[in-house]
């Protein structure tokens, strides 16, 4: 196995577990948008998605082990990578200009990420660990938390910032895993932005249809 | 055309070797032509530098053409000046403007210590290539010429990469201090070719290998290098790296 570690601690092969674990953590983010979405038909929609989730049985500690997993490694292989990247720049220019290529996105990326870290710790408390009931089911902690302004504020601060991390990321991913061709450049760049707005557009929508509605959606 | 002269501040590092502290060092030069490089530039400050008995400039140069890769400075900011597709001997005056103030730097990297002022050590480009960037070439008689056949379309392809000319403005304007465009040109330009298929695997692997000893940094996908490629050099060129690299890492066999 000594080949797979040598692959593993070479820059690329950290690009590629930073691209592989970015590519599946994004694959759920769009798997949980859509089933954000199911609060748009309202509170029972919602309830019953949430208790077929959980009448996954086994499937559900399992899936959850899988994701804290994946999360874990995208976040050590990013620290390690922001560390060494840091140390490689070799001192600062006095004066630096871009020429065109990095953006706001692809700067801010070890900083978004963190801020991502805290803002998914918060919506695990809110959301995840609390024991939900007959009586006090998914959707009224959904209501009760985001009709506080500090958590509204919160959360489209989050969601911002992930769209933010993730409009560089999912190009990136590709550039690195070596998915580049002239005739596919320009769709696969159009198809990262579309999921990109289209997360933005669900979770955005959530939260502010919660707050606009005054709590009538659920 | 009768050729303009500017007025111009420079603001150029100095330092006196790898271990020094360096600072940037103002000077103002008058009756610059428009028409100079903007190494002719340098020349004219060191010649009033050595008239006065001063140190002059330190500075990398060779052909002045362009294409040997050997100057290069970042200038305000931008690594090879404010032109696309120019070396640094290729900018002329005429790119400032009177009064304009000038900010002259080495190009940075963890992989490129500076030996003095603007002249830096780029043998780390220079081991990468010795860790692969070759093909065997077995001795015998000449072989037909057009035993080979290779599209013109894959030549110019692989012609585009080898444009490389090893100057490390990629690394110089990596956020992350990294030379990939320069490995992603310098593999490709040969795997490309059917003559780079029997080294392909160990190429990619030794070639990074090399450049993580260096202490270059990972790249991140800024794209900030092709922006600066004296050459213009695409990014396309890093993603057939990226392709090589997993292939030969997952399926090489010695």
């Amino acid at each position: 196995m000594s080949w797979f570690i040598q692959t593993c601690r070479s820059s690329l092969g950290k690009k590629y577990i930073m691209a592989l674990t970015g590519f599946m953590l994004g694959g759920f983010l769009l798997v949980h948008a859509i089933g954000n979405s199911t609060i748009f038909w309202g509170r029972e929609a919602f309830n019953a998605y949430a208790h077929h989730l959980h009448s996954l049985g086994i499937f559900v500690p399992i899936f959850e082990i899988g994701l804290y997993t994946i999360f874990l490694i995208h976040i050590v292989t990013g620290v390690i990578l922001f560390l060494e990247n840091r140390k490689s720049r070799g001192g600062k220019y006095e004066m630096e200009t871009s020429a065109g290529g990095s953006t706001w996105a692809s700067k801010t990326m070890p900083y978004t990420g963190v801020a991502i870290l805290v803002f998914i710790l918060i919506h695990l408390v809110n959301f995840s660990f609390p024991e939900k009931t007959e009586v006090k089911t998914i959707a009224d902690f959904v209501t009760q938390v985001l009709n506080n302004p500090v958590f509204t504020l919160i959360y489209t601060a989050g969601i911002v910032l992930l769209l933010l991390h993730i409009s560089h990321g999912f190009w990136s991913l590709l550039q690195t895993l070596g998915i580049s061709h002239p005739k596919y450049d320009f769709p696969l760049r159009v198809i990262t932005w579309a999921l990109v707005a289209f997360m933005g557009f669900v979770y955005l929508l959530v939260v502010f249809l919660l707050v606009i509605s005054q709590n009538h959606l659920l | 055309m009768a050729s303009k002269t500017i007025n111009i501040i420079v603001k150029i590092w100095r330092q006196n070797g790898p271990l020094a502290t360096g600072a940037l060092e103002e000077h103002a030069l008058k009756d610059i032509s428009t028409d100079s490089s903007f190494l002719e530039m340098i020349d004219v400050l060191n010649e009033w530098l050595t008239r006065k008995g001063l140190e002059p400039i330190a500075f990398d140069h060779d052909c002045r053409e362009g294409i040997c890769g050997q100057c290069g400075a970042v200038v305000n900011g931008t690594a090879h000046g404010p032109e696309k597709e120019t070396t640094l001997c290729q900018l002329h005056m005429r790119s400032f403007k009177n009064n304009d103030t000038i900010v002259i730097e080495p190009f940075r990297s963890q992989g490129f210590p500076i030996i003095k002022d603007l002249i830096i050590d780029r043998s780390g480009l220079d081991r990468i290539i010795q860790a692969g960037g070759y093909v065997s070439v077995n001795t015998g008689s000449p072989q037909d010429g057009n035993t080979i056949l290779i599209p013109q379309h894959v030549a110019e392809q692989a012609m585009d990469a080898a444009a490389c000319i090893g100057c490390g403005a990629c690394a110089a304007a990596c956020p992350n201090g990294s030379p990939m465009l320069f490995l992603g040109a310098k593999v490709s330009q040969l795997a490309l070719l059917p003559q780079g298929q029997l080294e392909a695997k160990k190429r990619a692997i030794n070639m990074v290998m090399q450049m993580d000893k260096d202490g270059f940094g990972n790249c991140g996908n800024h794209r900030e290098c092709e922006n600066v490629c004296p050459k213009g050099i695409s990014i396309r060129n890093i993603a057939r790296l990226n392709r090589q690299y997993l292939r030969a890492a997952f399926t090489i066999d010695h």
